[in-house]
Parts: structure tokens; sequence; C-alpha cells
């Protein structure tokens, strides 16, 4: 397919980024481009201009400051899964293996991901058990956003008209906590029909703290808080873990041809068990 | 020669980026043409206004269908196999008052380049009345379903609903229905083959060159039979003589059948060339080519088979309704009936059967050959009745089938639905894929885990199938319907230096053509494969050909060139003969040599002979010079692969995940040109079966839109979801064409869909599951051990 006609422009910091956003009402921010692109194409999606923030340096890199990981909105999947977040996010990193394939990988952005906002894409849900933050830089300057209150609705998210989603802060894991990514992949497009994110913190065999967080299942991502309260202070025996998830809910699942609703909170259950599970065997290991 | 795993001599230009595709030709001034198309499945085009996209950068020219109607060049788009009573609609070329199927033509812009072209396109102002569809191939039987084609006032009631093309019968109805009168037990399926899109990797494609001098066309094209794409667009589609017509297929990426038929995007292309004076290239976009390449299967079966006391199979009784699609695709009508009804004896000695099968027009993309084509339907419906057989008779399915096989001495067998089976071996063919998979072991696995109830199901699948490929003989396909010869041609041109220049009907898209009957040419006369060409695929340079489909090329191609070397060979004998003044009988060719049977001081080498032809210095009297043969070969009748195949899948209980753990396939396509090549085809063919057991499907809404249009949707099989295939060999030779080669690029989309979905069935024996519809997706399994809710 042919997109249609559009402007395209390269910016050379975020600050420029900021500023032709504002000049441009009808224009997108393109970085690695695998949301944006295929949708252009097939004129879904037909953007009169593009902003290309992909040389950005200041975008760009991975490092750790003390137990706090910066994640710049530039990281490619495939850098994030091998990356130092390996070690101290491992949840992000796991999620990151699992998208879709190399070249996407190669290719495709954390920053452009987020903030293309598909339920059905892996980080969402890594990013919110984790408790992540969003910086977000625009015209009125820079702000940060809980994880919690980033996905705002389906395709939306807290980043506003003419600002820019700059880098993510993950927390390092601490000692006795262990994270797990579980999905279940749709055959053609690789999302996942459900995918679970688990944290589990242990102490003295008993849970201190714990966060499931979903995606795929419903069209906003988001934390599964009453599992979560329901875990901790459990010895996270596979029976803790199994009433924890029968509190599990979701008002309005995901349909569609390939999986019913019925089906994906059957599957939100089941991979919410497998992921708590491998997180405590981590968390525990 | 023949025999050796040679490698692919196409694959270093390919693997290289050097193939020239379709795609890849540009000429001076050529232009580029994108088709409008209905985003409606049933609608009533109202008006078609131009002006703003005629009016836009960079265009050549728009034409509707109205347009191509009032051209004296243009034509329609003719089907081409005709049953007696089929319901023959008219196909335009683009659509003039009614669209039928999302995807159907109504408009084509021309423009400078591909990007202004479909900015064009969308600025084609198009009136819709959206009318109600029906896309289901059973529903739209219905009397009182939307009817796709109106043929107008004075239309003659059909005795019949108007959507039904074609009501087709085979076998004895009586007879059959005495066999299940006396029957000592009925077990019944009724099963939906899934409508599968074909995905050959290479998008359909069209550049047509208009010399208005000479009157000339030359249309480069994805095709699959050059000559029958010429000779159908010179009988129907553009109004230009066949000799006026050249059409090169250059390389081809994969076609499955989908290039076969003749569609209306490429005779547009070629009208539109000899109207804008310019060439005009056409190539579809992957959604395009989702919407528009004839899809394949999409049938409903119910089925019963009638046993005796001892599980002895005594009828089969079939009815099918198969979809058309909303026209008639160039060979549709032969699908569902005799590429389909013909096989459901299966590999079994069965006396009585009857078929019926209904075809309908629908408001979805046509219909029509898809890798097995008719087979794969058959095998899954004979091979899940044999299941079900088991079931009731509480038998293992391997021996159901052992009991039912056509024994080896029966052959040649004559089976009730038409065929002559020439030969065929079934029973070592399962011995040796139930001996590569460990049968009873397997067995025992899963008894084990089916009562310990820990680790994943395990289902055991078996599907012993036969098919018929290489359709012939002519005279037979003709008297029933099909309005083409189904025979083969090879040229042999011997040069003066004894190189060898072959010309062949066959019209290769992937298989490996330039490799194999190289390999025939060098077993047959002894010289090197370097010194071997093989032209194909250009109507100015070949003879007229049928082309490569419904794996006839070896078995029928392969059998012309076979016959063309023979008559070089003997040609080439006399010329020895005269040269040695020895006799012709006692001339022998050995080795790229001609001897004197008892003498072995005397010969004469194949270049001195070659040289002497053309030379023509000394020849026989009365002996033409030139050394070059062409033989038509017109085969006595199809050939009959077999195999046996075991798939092993692995269930999760928790979510009806299937995991293919372990596919064992056992094929006999008589004697092998190049086995890696073979390997290849029963690679690429279990894993398209696989994927329709699997994954795939074509999935239209209430309205008639394809909701699966696109490869986020409609999944294709992947390599790390298969797993590394088990593959062997039995051999049977072919007795009647001389090779002994039977075809073997569609037994693996053949034999697998049924094996499949017979080891998922398997393992969910627990839950008292008799059937499940493919593709067997997670929540249909996971439904199924949930209590089927």
């Amino acid at each position: 397919m042919y997109p249609a006609n559009f402007e395209y422009y390269r910016a050379e910091s975020v600050e420029e980024a900021v500023k032709l956003l504002g000049e441009h009402e009808d224009a997108k921010l393109l970085a690695g481009g695998h949301s944006l692109i295929p949708m252009m194409k097939l004129r879904l999606a037909n953007p009169g201009a593009l902003i290309d923030v992909g040389r950005i340096d200041e975008l760009k890199g991975i490092s750790t400051d003390g137990d706090v990981c910066h994640v710049g909105a530039l990281a490619t999947h495939n850098e994030i899964a091998g990356s130092v977040l390996n070690h101290s996010t491992p949840l992000v990193a796991e999620a990151a293996s699992k998208i879709a394939d190399p070249a996407v990988r190669n290719k495709g952005t954390i920053g452009g991901s987020i903030a293309h906002a598909d339920p059905a894409s892996d980080l969402p849900a890594t990013l919110l058990a984790a408790g992540a933050t969003m910086h977000i830089s625009g015209p009125g300057g820079n702000r940060e956003v809980a994880a919690k209150d980033f996905f705002t609705d389906f395709l939306e998210t807290a980043v506003g008209e003419g600002e820019i989603l700059t880098h993510i802060d993950v927390p390092c894991l601490g000692d006795g906590t262990g994270s797990a990514y579980s999905k279940m992949e749709h055959p053609a497009s690789g999302y996942a029909l459900v995918g679970a994110a688990a944290v589990l913190t242990v102490n003295g065999g008993k849970c201190t703290a714990a966060s499931l967080a979903l995606n795929g299942a419903a069209a906003i991502p988001h934390v599964q808080g009453a599992v979560g309260d329901a875990l901790v202070g459990s010895d996270l025996s596979d029976d803790a873990i199994d009433a924890a998830v029968d509190k599990l809910s979701i008002d309005e699942p995901m349909a569609d041809v390939y999986a019913s609703g019925d089906y994906r909170v059957a599957l939100a259950k089941v991979y919410a068990k497998r992921a708590l599970k491998a997180a405590r065997d981590r968390a525990n290991g | 020669m023949i025999g050796e795993a040679v490698k692919r001599r196409e694959d270093p230009a390919l693997v290289m980026g050097k193939g020239k595709y379709t795609d890849d030709f540009q000429l001076p001034e050529m232009t580029h043409a994108v088709i409008v198309r209905s985003p409606y499945a049933h609608a009533k085009v109202v008006s078609v206004d131009t002006a703003a996209a005629a009016a836009a950068p960079g265009v050549v020219a728009v034409f509707t269908g109205a347009d191509i109607a009032a051209s004296e060049d243009g034509g329609h788009v003719p089907v081409g196999w005709l049953h007696p009573d089929l319901r023959i609609v008219p196909h335009p070329m683009l659509a003039v008052d009614t669209v039928r199927y999302v995807g159907d033509g109504v408009a084509v812009v021309v423009a400078e380049d591909r990007y202004l072209a479909r900015d064009a396109a969308e600025l084609v102002e198009v009136e819709y009345e959206d009318l109600p569809a029906v896309t289901d191939p059973r529903d739209a039987a219905d009397p009182d379903a939307p009817v796709v084609h109106h043929l107008g006032a004075d239309e003659e009631d059909p005795g019949r609903p108007l959507n039904v093309a074609f009501d087709w019968e085979l076998g004895d109805k009586d007879k059959t229905d005495a066999a299940f009168a006396k029957a000592h037990k009925v077990a019944s399926i009724e099963v939906r083959n899934n409508r599968l899109i074909p995905h050959a990797v290479e998008p359909r494609a069209a550049l047509a060159d208009f010399d208005d001098i000479k009157g000339m066309l030359t249309l480069r094209m994805t095709s699959q039979n050059p000559h029958v794409h010429r000779l159908l667009m010179a009988l129907a589609s553009i109004n230009l003589p066949e000799h006026k017509i050249r059409v090169i297929a250059p390389e081809v990426g994969g076609g499955f059948g989908s290039k076969i038929h003749l569609y209306p995007d490429e005779a547009i292309a070629a009208w539109c060339a000899m109207r804008v004076h310019r060439p005009v290239k056409w190539v579809a976009t992957r959604s395009e080519t989702n919407l528009t390449d004839a899809h394949g299967r999409d049938h409903w079966t119910k089925a019963d088979v009638a046993l005796d006391e001892n599980g002895k199979i005594l009828g089969f009784r079939y009815m099918t309704w198969a979809a058309m699609g909303s026209y008639l695709s160039t060979f549709a009508p032969s699908v569902p009936t005799y590429l389909y009804g013909t096989l459901l004896s299966g590999q079994y000695d069965v006396d009585a059967i009857h078929v019926r099968t209904i075809g309908t027009f629908t408001h979805t993309t046509p219909v029509d050959a898809y890798r097995g084509a008719g087979r794969p339907e058959a095998t899954f419906n004979v091979e899940r009745l044999l299941d079900a057989a088991a079931d009731v008779m509480e038998m293992d399915p391997t021996e159901i089938r052992r009991l039912n096989f056509i024994a080896p001495d029966k052959f040649p067998y004559d089976t009730q639905v038409a065929l002559q089976y020439d030969s065929g071996d079934y029973e070592p063919a399962l011995d040796k894929a139930l001996e590569m998979a460990g049968y009873k072991d397997l067995r025992a696995e899963q008894k084990k885990r089916n009562e310990s109830g820990e680790g994943k199901l395990l289902g055991i699948g078996i599907s012993t199938y036969i098919e018929a490929c290489g359709i012939a003989p002519s005279q037979v396909v003709g008297a029933l319907g099909a309005q083409a010869g189904l025979w083969e041609s090879a040229k042999v041109r011997v040069h003066p230096t004894g190189q060898v220049t072959v010309f062949t009907g066959s019209s290769p898209h992937g298989q490996g053509h330039e490799t194999t009957f190289a390999q025939i040419v060098a077993s047959k006369l002894g010289v090197a494969m370097e010194q071997v060409e093989v032209v194909h695929s250009d109507t100015e340079k070949v003879q007229f050909g049928m082309g490569t489909y419904g794996s006839r090329s070896i078995p029928v191609g392969g059998s012309a060139l076979s016959e063309s070397l023979d008559r070089v060979v003997a040609k080439g004998k006399k010329i020895a003969a005269h040269l040695m003044e020895a006799a012709e009988e006692d001339v022998v060719f050995e080795n790229n040599n001609f001897g004197v049977k008892g003498v072995p001081a005397k010969s004469v080498g194949w270049g001195d002979v070659t040289l002497m032809a053309y030379l023509a210095h000394n020849l026989p009297e009365d002996m033409e010079p030139g050394l070059e043969e062409t033989a038509f070969y017109n085969p006595a009748n199809f050939v009959y692969p077999f195999g046996a195949h075991v798939a092993v899948v692995e269930i999760d209980r928790e979510t009806g995940e299937v995991d293919l753990v372990r596919y064992v396939a056992i094929d006999d396509c008589g004697e092998v040109i190049n086995p890696m090549i073979v390997e290849g085809q029963v690679h690429g063919g279990l894993a398209q079966g696989i994927g329709q057991a699997l994954w795939e499907e074509a999935v239209y809404d209430e309205n008639g839109s394809l909701i699966t249009g696109t490869m986020l949707d409609y999944a294709l099989p992947r390599a790390h979801r298969l797993p590394s295939y088990e593959t062997g060999h039995t051999c049977t030779p072919c007795p009647h064409n001389p090779l002994g080669a039977k075809g073997i690029g569609e037994t693996g989309s053949i034999g697998s869909p049924a094996a499949v979905t017979s080891a998922v069935v398997d393992a969910l024996q627990p839950f008292g599951v008799k059937h499940l519809d493919m593709p067997l997706t997670p929540e249909k399994v996971w439904r199924a051990m949930n209590g089927g809710a």
C-alpha cells in the first residue's frame, strides 16, 4: 500500500520536536515506525506531517542510577531485552524479548510502543507491575506520570497535545523480589491475547508486596489490585496464588473473532497464575 | 542424474535478489494502474463520478465498468469448466451496476506513478446502495437468501434457488441406499472445510505493453500457465487475436493455484494499455491480494459410512455445499466436483458411494483451485469418516483402515466414483509411518497420561490419503466439461555442438523445473547438466503448453520431455548407424556415445552426431537435417500418489493450546527425480495443510466484510510453531508414464489437515469429543474441554 501525502520533519532535539508539534496541528511523532507506518500504508492513519524523533540522542540509551533504571524512549525492544534491565528489572526485558520477531524488535521502540498504547502490546503490563514512571516533555515543560495513570483509554495515554514521551524510569528489583511476564500470543499478529506481569517480594516466607498487571485482556492495560492485595501476607503457596487469582476480574474483556471475552478472562486467570508462580520461584531462587 | 539431490540451479539468482519478477520490469513511458474496489459485499452501483480523479495530478486516465462495456476491445472474464446444468453468470472486468463482493472492481485509475494513482483512486466517487449479503455456502442455497446474480426479468426459472450454480451427483444412489439399509452400524459426520487465502509471497501483477503499429500486446504477468491465460484473454477478455498476444511469466513468486486463473485485473491492465497507448503496470497490494486472489475450500459436508458387523465399509454417502463465491472463477466448477467427488473412495475398497455437491454463489471472493484443490476436502471427509467408523466399531483407527484398504492385487481398481486407480500398495506406507512414529509407545504414553490426569493431553492422528494428480486424459476431461486439454508439450533442441535447449509448456513458479528437467535430459542423453538450458513461460518462445498446477509438471510435463528425448535419441541412432555403416537396430546409445552391439571398437560420439545433423553432409537418404523433436504427451490416466501421515499433538489442559509436537509423513510419489526438491515440496505442503488445521481461516462478518484480511488477523503457519518433520517414502511407480513418476506438490496439504484434526480429537477423547471444525483454535479446544459451552 501507498500512504497518502505527508510532510516530513526531522527533529534534532526534544525541544525542536515539541516546537514542530506546536507548529503542525495534524502531526505524528515517528520513532521506530512499527505501529504508525503500517497504519499509514493502509491509510487508516493519514497524518499531515511526520516529525521524526528517531535520531534525537537524548531519547536514546538505558542506564541505571541507584535503584532506578532510566530507559530512553528510543530504546529498541532488542536493546531492552539484552540490556542492564535484564539484571535490574528483568520483567521489562523478559516482555521485550517476547515482542513479535527479531526484525520488529530491532526497530520498534519502547516509547513508540507505549505512546501508541495498543492494549495487546507486551510492555504496558510490565511497566504497571513494576511501578514505572513516564517522563513527558511539552510546551509547558517536563512532567511525570505514574504508569497506573498513563494508560487512559483504548489507544490513549496521558501524553497530551504537543507533548512527547522522553523516558521511562523503572525501579530496580530489590532483594527477595521476583518477576515474570507470561503471555499467550495471537498466532497471526504475535500480540498478547493475554499477557500477565507479576512482581512479588518475599520476606521470611511471607509475601510483603505483590503486583499483577494485565495487557491484552481489556481495552486498557491495568493493575489487578485485588489480586495483589490478597497475596500480601500470604505464604505464596500454589493454593494461596490460586485463591488470590480468583479475585481477578475484568469488567469488559476484549473480544474478537479469534478469542471471546469469556475465553480471555479464563486465559487471564491461567496466565496470571503462571506469572505469579514463576515470579515467586524467582523471588525464592 | 535422475534420483540425485542436485542443488537447484534457480537458487543463486533468487537468493542474491537477482530474480526478475513482473514488478521488476520498467518500461519507458510506463504508467501505473490502481483499481477502485467495492467496500460493500453486495450493493447497487448508483453512480460512479470520475471527474475529480481525472483532474488529479499525474492522472492519465480513469475508466469505469461502463467504459469497458461500451468499448470494442473490452470483454469479460470467462469460466473454463462447464457442467451441463451450470448457471453461467456474467463476470464483467469491472462491475457495472452491481458489486458482489468486497474487492469487486468498479473503476481503474491510470497515473504517472503508484502514489498518484492511489491518491486519485480515493477521489473516485462511487455511490452505492447497500444490499443484504450471504457468505455461507449452505445458507446461500436457501431460497430466501439474498440472490447473488439476477440474470434479468426474462430469466427462466431454473427450478432451484438462484444461488445454486450447479447440483452435481456422482455414484449410484440406489445402490448406496441399499448398502445403508443393510448396515450393521452407521457413523456420521458434519464438517466445515474452512475457507483459505492462498498467500503467494509475490502478489499478482501485470505489465501490459501494446505496440500500436504491430497491433501486438506483450503482457508480463504472474502466471502459472501463460498459454492458457493468452487463450482465455483472446477468447473472452480483450479483442485481440491469440497470435497478437504474447504472455510472459517472468520469475513468479509462488502461486498455489491462485495464479492459474484469469482475473479481471490483468485483463484490465491490458485493456488500459491499448487505450492510453503507454505501458500499464498493475501490482496488487497485499490487502488486494487477500481480497481478490481466488480463495480455497469453503465447504460444508454431511457424510455417513455404512459398516458391517466386522467393520468392513459397505457404503459412503456425501452431501456437500461448496462456495463458488461471487463469480465463477476459471476452473471453480471442477474443484468441488471432479477433483473432489472422484476421490471420495479414499484408499478403501467400497462397493457403494454416492456424492452430491451443491455449488452456490455467495457474496464473497471467488473460490477456485488452491493447493490440493478438492482432494484435501475429500481426504478430510473420508478420513474423518474412518475415524468415526473406528469410534462406533470400537476399533483402533489403524485397524479399521487396514481392514478396508484396497488389496494390492486388486489394481487397477475401479472406484465407484469414476476413477481407475492404476496402482497402489497402502499397507506398507502405514506400517512404515507407524513404526517411525512409535505408535504403540505413543498409545501407551497417552493411556498413562489420561489415567493420571497429569501432563499435557496427548493425541495421535492418522491420515491415509490418496490423491489424483496430473489430471487426464484430455478426452475424458473434455467430456466432463473442461474447456481445455490436459496434456503437456516439450521441445528438445539439440544444438550442432551438442548442447541442449528444452522448451517446456510447464510453467514453474518455485518448483525447480530448470533443475529437474535438466536432470531428466542429463540422464537420458548422458550430457552434463550444464549443457542443458530449460526455457519456459513465454508464449513467443514455447510451443503451446498447459502450465503448472495439480502436481502435473513431472508426471505430465516430464513425460512429454522424456518422449521428445526418446525421439532425439532415435534420430541420433539413425545418423550414427549411417556414419558407422551399421544396422540401426544394432546401435546402442550409452554414456553420451553411440556404439554398435558386439563391436566395442566401433563408436561415434554425441557431438559428431549432433554436428552431422546440422552439417547434413552425410545423412541417411530422405532424412531431414537438424536435431529437434517435439512431443505433445497426452497421459492415459491421472497418477495416484498416496501415503500415510501421523500427527502427534499435545494440548494444554488449562488453555486449550494445541502444540503439534511431531509429524510423520510417508509419501509415495513413485520414481523420484530429485529427492531434495521432493522433500521441499512435502515440507511446504505440510505447512499449508497444518496451517489449515490449526490457524488459517478467511472469516466474513454478517455484512460480507472479510475480517481476516490482513496478516495481523489471518494466521499463516510460522516456523517456530511447526515441528521438524519426519519424512519417508515408499515407491510404487506409475505404470503408465515413461518416468514412473507421480506428483508430490500437493500431498502435504492433502494428507495433513485430516491427520492433525484427528490427533486433536483423539487427545480430547476423555471429554467425549467426536469432532471439531478447523481451524482448531485454543478457544474451540478449551470450550470442548469445558462442556462445549
